[in-house]
């Protein structure tokens, strides 16, 4: 069976991998990479724990090659903090206690994230909509629908203040 | 036992040709060994669970113009093969024009997966209870099919043959499907009954859609196309006959959805019964036609 050679950018630095065509975007992360903070929970693009941003938005990278991400740019939940300040997303997140087993964090972020890029003021109900692909079986949803939406007003009015 | 609920991918070889007729050779040369990928949203998840064992997995979603998404107002719509779900949600002409289109995609899985998920391949899967397949089947689809032949075009209409079984021969691969122009002010909903709001797979699927249109006694079109309830999606002529030709009131709605029920046959299988699909056929399509006639503004 055929090996690809492809490059790719993963949080702001350009990869070269040789991958078998099976292998999809999530092995690639944590089994080549060791970027161990994607997850996998189903492998069936149910849970959303393997959630990445593939050219800027979210993607179960359970169900994708990695041979498909050739050229593409990808950002993992490791690529959030810039210059060691972390997300607003990621800070608010821990202010409320949307932490618990952690398992499903990663994915929550990334979806956040890209909800806020596309949405910048998510209402509760946008925010349930967008993590629906998320599945949490510790919080019960409230406190990180409640972060997500601090997180959009903190952007905000750190956007103000630039 | 494995803490993972789906094993890792069997292997195969992923191909990526460069032009559309050696993509359909390559399938014809390999029929039954090869199969084209778009999203791979549902072939992933079929070779995990030991569904399909093809060698090759021929990627198609980057070749002439499957990236398309236009509309032109005398043409109608064109959706790309490879165009995803959230692209023709987030397209001001799909809401202006086919609102039923995007409220169908909006019904599909999450987020996440819908950045993959792709029309013409919830199609070309024909499983009984795509989501999509209603509206695209109630919007009068026609799909650009290459084959080693060349180009052809399948209405949507005749394209199904069973579950996961469509009249696509070795080497046909989806390039896109296009919409005729929507008649002015008409209105549709899809109401899908699943185990939860959102993200489940359909119960029942029941889709409608309607306009005035003077060239038919009751002064209006409906038509209905029901999901998860027949070995494929299925249009209901008999309800559109009927509506047609009696004058559009509750009685006429009760009526049609009978004949929505009389239609359909369902299997008893994990996600429901058969008794309890036809049941909910009949109030959800009756429901449809309620909501439908308001969204047309009576």
């Amino acid at each position: 069976m055929a090996n690809h050679r492809i490059t790719l950018k993963i949080n702001g630095e350009y990869e070269q991998v040789d991958v078998p065509s099976q292998m999809t975007l999530l092995q690639m992360l944590r089994d080549k990479l060791a970027f161990t903070g994607t997850k996998n929970g189903c492998n069936a693009g149910e849970c959303g724990a393997c959630t990445v941003l593939l050219n800027g938005e979210p993607v179960n990278s359970c169900m994708i090659l990695a041979v498909e991400c050739q050229g593409a740019e990808i950002v993992t939940v490791e690529g959030l903090a810039q210059d060691g300040v972390l997300d607003p997303v990621q800070q608010a997140i821990i202010d409320h206690g949307g932490v618990q087993c952690g398992f499903c964090t990663p994915g929550v972020l990334i979806s956040a994230r890209a909800l806020i890029n596309r949405n910048p003021h998510p209402t509760p109900d946008e925010i349930s909509e967008a993590l629906v692909g998320n599945l949490c079986r510790c919080t019960g949803y409230l406190r990180i629908v409640d972060a997500i939406q601090d997180a959009a007003a903190r952007q905000e009015s750190l956007a103000a203040r630039l | 036992m494995s803490i993972n609920a789906h094993p890792e991918l069997p292997e195969f070889d992923y191909v990526r040709p460069a032009t559309l007729m050696e993509a359909s050779r390559f399938l014809a040369e390999h029929a039954g060994e090869a199969r084209p990928l778009l999203g791979g949203t549902d072939i992933f998840v079929r070779m995990r669970d030991g569904f399909y064992h093809d060698k090759y997995l021929v990627d198609v979603k980057h070749l002439d113009s499957t990236d398309e998404l236009s509309y032109d107002p005398q043409r109608g719509l064109k959706l790309g093969a490879g165009v995803n779900m959230n692209r023709v949600m987030a397209s001001p002409m799909v809401q202006a024009h086919y609102a039923l289109l995007a409220e169908a995609c909006r019904s599909v899985a999450s987020y996440q997966l819908r950045t993959r998920a792709t029309i013409v391949g919830n199609i070309c899967n024909a499983s009984p209870a795509g989501d999509t397949i209603g509206a695209c089947l109630v919007l009068g689809g026609v799909l650009n099919v290459h084959g080693v032949g060349g180009y052809r075009q399948e209405p949507l209409a005749t394209f199904f043959r069973g579950p996961g079984k469509t009249v696509l021969q070795p080497g046909d691969i989806v390039t896109s499907i296009e919409f005729p122009p929507a008649p002015a002010g008409a209105a549709g909903v899809y109401i899908k009954l699943g185990r939860n709001t959102w993200s489940d797979l359909s119960i029942v699927g029941v889709t409608v859609y309607g306009y005035a249109d003077a060239g038919r006694a009751s002064g209006y079109r409906f038509q209905a196309a029901l999901a998860s309830v027949a070995p494929t999606p299925l249009l209901v002529p008999a309800l559109e006959e009927h509506l047609a030709s009696h004058p559009i009131n509750a009685e006429a709605f009760r009526q049609a959805a009978r004949l929505a029920q009389a239609a359909c046959s369902p299997i008893d299988d994990v996600r429901g019964s058969a008794r309890y699909r036809k049941a909910m056929v009949r109030t959800l399509t009756e429901k449809a036609l309620q909501m439908t006639w308001k969204k047309l503004g009576n």
